[in-house]
């Protein structure tokens, strides 16, 4: 590790960066979703709920999780709740 | 003897298929088990001047396929180790020369006359893989502890399994025990935890696998060698035998490390 990576707080070393893209990528490939078609996804999503129930859009998380054998989607919703529409009426 | 047959595959290119396949040739032929290693990367064919046999070409893959030789002709023997043979590829010809059944035909026709067919698949996910694949009983994926490799072989045990022919197992090649344990380099359990596959190898990076290649004898044939001791682990764990896997960075392995040191001349 270099000084200047000590300095700017860049105390990881490089495996465990390696680690941690590896995990990522894969996750990505096994479900043959690109992290642009998840963003996609997402926005197809955020409308069609919108359409029924109003939620909180800019919270919301769409990811992919790996387990052992099952590859998930996992979307979490916030609703609009009325404090936060309260909010957003300033 | 009925023999088995092994195919050895990466995804990536450059991670050690035919260095791979070689050192395990010679070392179950140097184990007592009759062996013979198809180079099936037709159009680049390699594993000749690994073996060091490049001068004895007559007959090749494609030659048998199209019946201008009889198998046996095709056939080279390796006169450092008993019962050792490599069958050659095609250099001038493509890989559609081949046809996975083909490769079928071929293999089991040679099972009667080995115990262990060894197959050395060209890179990547095309005709040649599928040739390489079609008549294996086991498929060895070999990676190198980087990310890209990874992600390769990823692939490749997906396909595998998709063509009936798995669970393969892995061999790591290229480990630097001294960046692993620096944490500068992929160690077995990152790759191991996010592939789920069975180990069969740890191969470190070694020096000697590249004069070996300079010189056409494979490491497995230096019993000195690293990489060599390696691919013989291999040999005997591809024939029932429980090999431990020898820790390559331990903290204790201080003596380990000196003599590196010594024979690497100090440079790390
Ligand atoms: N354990 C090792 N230590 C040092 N060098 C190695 C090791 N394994 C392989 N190499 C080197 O890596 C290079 C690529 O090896 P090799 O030709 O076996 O790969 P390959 O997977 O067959 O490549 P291709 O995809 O082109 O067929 C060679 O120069 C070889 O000497
Ligand atoms: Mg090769």
């Amino acid at each position: 590790m270099s000084f200047r990576d000590r300095l700017l707080g860049r105390d990881r070393r490089s495996a465990q960066t390696a680690r941690k893209r590896l995990q990522l990528v894969l996750i990505h490939d096994r479900a043959g979703i690109s992290p642009g078609k998840l963003d996609a996804l997402k926005d197809d999503l955020i409308a069609a709920i919108s359409r029924h129930v109003e939620i909180d859009a800019s919270n919301v998380h769409v990811s992919l999780r790996s387990e052992r054998d099952k590859q998930r989607l996992v979307a979490d919703i916030p609703l609009a709740t009325s404090r936060a529409r309260r909010r957003e009426l300033g | 003897m009925t023999a088995k047959v092994v195919t050895i595959t990466s995804g990536k290119g450059g991670v050690g298929k035919t260095t791979a396949t070689a050192n395990i040739g010679v070392a179950l032929a140097s184990l007592g088990h009759p062996a013979v290693c198809i180079d099936a990367d037709i159009g680049l064919r390699n594993l000749d001047v690994i073996m060091g046999l490049e001068n004895r070409i007559v007959y090749d893959l494609v030659d048998v396929v199209e019946g201008r030789c009889k198998l046996r002709q095709s056939m080279i023997k390796d006169k450092r180790v008993p019962d050792l043979y490599l069958i050659p590829a095609a250099q001038a010809r493509d890989k559609t020369s081949v046809s996975p059944q083909d490769m079928i035909r071929l293999c089991d026709e040679l099972r009667s006359h080995c115990e262990w067919i060894l197959i050395d698949s060209p890179a990547g996910i095309e005709r040649g893989f599928r040739n390489a694949i079609a008549p294996a009983d086991l498929v060895l994926i070999i990676t190198n502890p980087e990310v890209s490799a990874v992600r390769d072989a990823d692939r490749i045990i997906g396909l595998i399994e998709a063509e009936g022919k798995g669970p393969g197992q892995l061999i790591i090649n290229r480990l630097k025990p001294e960046m692993v344990k620096k944490g500068d380099m992929l160690g077995e359990e990152d790759i191991l935890d996010v592939l789920a596959i069975e180990l069969i190898g740890l191969v470190p990076e070694d020096d000697a696998v590249i004069t070996a290649s300079n010189q056409g004898n494979p490491v497995a044939l230096n019993a000195s060698s690293s990489a060599g001791n390696a691919f013989r682990d291999i040999a005997r764990r591809l024939n029932g035998e429980e090999v431990p896997f020898e820790p390559l960075y331990d903290q204790q392995g201080f003596l380990k490390r000196i003599s590196r040191l010594v024979r690497s001349g100090g440079d790390r």
